[in-house]
């Protein structure tokens, strides 16, 4: 009898071969990655797409890339270099400003453009079904060019102050700076993420992004040294999972800094959390969020 | 192996009415409290129990309706299933939850094979690319390889006849040339179920048929299709099988196309098949020409109250109204529609020679209509009134909310005895033959 049942059930399930089954909303933990895998193509013609758009009708072109960290870091050092005279740990201005914001970028761009993701893609998703991560994750890797880029210049500026004789030296440290940017990827995307899927329904974490963003490069060091804080507030600055990821890059590069490695692992722990956060939250909230946006 | 690729299972879809505020957040949080104690949400208009049209709680000023309630179906493979109904009765949001835009309240939906969905043309096209990386693009959107895409360019460049530009950006375009392209991306993704909102409705008349034909094609090649359309004439030119919805739930499903295609064209209006019309009151007020009542009367001057008629009598069609004012220039007539709502033809009062005009005079006046047997098929029928001041103003608007009757007609179509049912076409007149 359990038998003849068992091979009842066996026939429906060979006979009932569903590709797939839509229901209400499913269980916290069942994120889909390698339907991500997929859709890779998706995600290097959004790639490219982001990246083309970005400078049509421009006469410089990709060239644009470089005006902001040029400009800003000209800033910075007139402003907080020259003015606020604040300390470098005793390297080239221009070069320790640089370092910091080109690596600050980064993160910045990957946070402020993947917290806005379910809000001006609406349209698009509302028509048609993708894995909605190809988004967020498109984007981190359209920035990857532009840090690339970014990147270049800083390292054009090393080269010129290393020919000149400045007291710079790059460490075996400086291989690590996939893994940084790994890391800050995850993090940028992770918090991204996050706020985009808070943001669906209450829009008021928008207008945070904006500001905290800026707020937040001004609790990392990037126009001041690790050096310069003072030690009962260490503390506050192992919280800021970014402020280690700019030192350690600051110290691989320029040979000046403190990299703890229990902040680094703290900010790697922390990474890790926010980005599985935001992954559980993106895919519950991805499948009914066209109703509320 | 069983040849169902889609089945739809008590598909509910609730969404909540009116705008999202800090007022909202109240209600969610008590929804949230409500679930986290593992009782029922309190907002939702779904009972959690056991979920049926009956336990649907009364909603008076709860802001939340159901888009689809309760709906199950089925398609078999090779189906091409025309999805109909009037705007809001769920099909856009049956589609939603189909291409898994959105996903359902409550029921569930299975699918065998890969599922193409387009629900509007040109999703994802990006304006400053050119018409080569859009195709690209808006392939790989849709579930594309790059490969794939690879292998079909040329036949979708020549598909949308734009060879010429296919280097050029995509805002460049005309809105045709858009629209072309669009759908020759996804009318070449080659999937197992296609799924198609209402998209045929751009584009020049030229190239709808082509794209009726591709979608002949795609059906004929044994996917299945999916296919919502306010075009009658397509749905039935095309799908094997229907389903109406009226306000979330099927209103009538089957393969007898013809008749679900029929059923919605009348239940669109609100009198429903009536063959007598009478004014309730004070419409279609004007100075003019006041229509009081519409009726059908035999040759013996009964009026009929009950259809189908038979086809081998005249039948006198009536107006009754009140002339307010008189003018020279009043045209009061009729327009005939069949239940595809096509317009079959229409006539007047001043349609003969001017001696043969019935008079109009003030006050309550009838006219009426001879329609000679044998004119029509077997069918249903709008008599639709129209009225105007000929060449200065129109009193009822043709093809609005106009006064209509309903005709049906059924047996009497020849005394032949080798004629004996319905023939294709609009009219089934018994001519004369002789040597």
């Amino acid at each position: 009898m359990k038998a003849a049942e068992l091979k009842d059930q066996m026939k429906t399930v060979q006979d009932e071969q569903w590709t797939k089954v839509i229901g209400p909303k499913s269980g916290w933990f069942d994120v889909n990655l390698s339907s991500l895998w997929n859709y890779r193509d998706l995600i290097l013609l959004f790639v490219k797409r982001d990246f083309i758009a970005f400078y049509k009708q421009t006469i410089l072109g990709p060239l644009w890339f470089l005006v902001q960290p040029l400009f800003t870091a000209v800033v910075f050092t007139v402003i907080f270099g020259r003015i606020a005279k604040i300390s470098t740990d005793g390297l080239p201005q221009v070069l320790f400003y640089m370092c910091g914001i080109v690596i600050w970028n980064y993160f910045a761009d990957c946070l402020n453009k993947t917290s806005d993701t379910f809000v001006s893609n609406a349209g698009i998703f509302g028509k048609v079904y993708f894995p909605r991560l190809t988004v967020p994750v498109s984007i981190v890797i359209t920035n990857l060019i532009t840090f690339a880029i970014q990147f270049m210049l800083f390292l054009l500026f090393w080269t010129y102050f290393y020919l000149g004789g400045a007291a710079i030296k790059v460490s075996l440290w400086s291989l690590l700076i996939p893994l940084l940017l790994v890391q800050m990827a995850a993090l940028g995307l992770g918090l991204g993420i996050l706020i985009s899927s808070l943001t669906t329904k209450y829009r008021d974490l928008r207008y945070v992004v904006g500001f905290g963003v800026q707020l937040w490069m001004y609790a990392t060091p990037i126009v001041y040294p690790m050096s310069q804080i003072p030690d009962k507030w260490q503390w506050m600055y192992a919280m800021n999972p970014m402020a280690a990821v700019v030192e350690s890059a600051r110290f691989a590069f320029l040979g000046a800094g403190s990299v703890r490695l229990w902040n680094l692992g703290l900010s790697f722990a922390m990474t890790g959390f926010i980005l599985l956060a935001g992954l559980v939250l993106f895919h519950r909230i991805e499948k009914t969020f066209m109703d509320t946006v | 192996m069983s040849d169902v690729v889609i089945s739809v299972e008590n598909l509910y879809k609730e969404y909540r009415l009116g705008t999202i505020s800090h007022g909202t957040l109240h209600r969610d949080l008590q929804s949230w409290w409500a679930r986290m104690r593992g009782k029922e949400d309190p907002n939702s208009i779904i009972s959690a129990v056991q979920p049926s049209i009956h336990n649907v709680r009364a909603s008076g000023n709860n802001p939340h309706m159901l888009a689809l309630n309760d709906v199950s179906f089925e398609v078999k493979k090779g189906d091409v299933l025309g999805i109909i109904g009037r705007n809001g009765a769920g099909k856009s949001t049956l589609l939603k939850i189909l291409s898994e835009v959105t996903s359902p309240t409550k029921g569930q939906v299975k699918i065998k094979g890969r599922v193409a969905s387009l629900l509007e043309v040109g999703t994802g096209f990006h304006p400053e690319l050119t018409g080569r990386e859009n195709i690209y693009l808006n392939g790989a959107i849709l579930g594309m390889k790059r490969k794939e895409i690879g292998i079909k360019f040329d036949e979708i460049v020549a598909f949308a006849e734009i060879e010429k530009f296919i280097d050029t950006p995509v805002k460049r375009y005309s809105s045709g040339m858009y629209v072309r392209l669009a759908f020759a991306v996804a009318a070449h993704l080659d999937p197992e179920i296609l799924i198609i909102d209402e998209v045929l409705a751009v584009g020049d008349a030229q190239f709808q048929k082509k794209c009726l034909g591709k979608m002949g094609d795609v059906a004929a090649g044994g996917r299945t299709v999916l296919f919502v359309s306010h075009n009658m004439g397509a749905i039935e030119q095309l799908c094997s099988s229907a389903l109406l919805l009226a306000k979330g739930c099927i209103a009538k499903a089957g393969s007898d196309v013809r008749s679900i295609i029929s059923e919605y064209s009348f239940s669109t209006n609100s009198t429903d098949f009536a063959p007598v019309w009478e004014n309730s009151g004070a419409d279609y007020d004007n100075n003019y020409f006041v229509p009081m009542k519409l009726f059908f009367s035999d040759c013996r001057g009964n009026e009929i109250i009950t259809m189908p008629c038979r086809n081998d009598e005249d039948l006198w069609i009536n107006i009754v109204g009140n002339v307010k004012q008189l003018d020279p220039a009043l045209y009061i007539g009729i327009g005939v529609f069949n239940d595809m709502e096509v317009y079959l033809f229409g006539s007047a009062f001043v349609d003969g020679h001017p001696d043969t005009w019935p008079r109009v005079s003030l006050g309550e006046n009838v006219m009426r209509c001879r329609l000679p047997k044998h004119t029509l098929n077997e069918g249903i029928y709008k008599i639709e009134m129209h009225g105007s001041l000929l060449r200065k103003k129109v009193l009822f608007v043709p093809g609005m909310n106009n006064p209509k009757i309903f005709l049906e007609i059924k047996g009497g179509l020849s005394e032949s005895p080798l004629w004996l049912d319905k023939r294709m076409g609009f009219f089934a007149p018994v001519l004369e033959w002789t040597n």
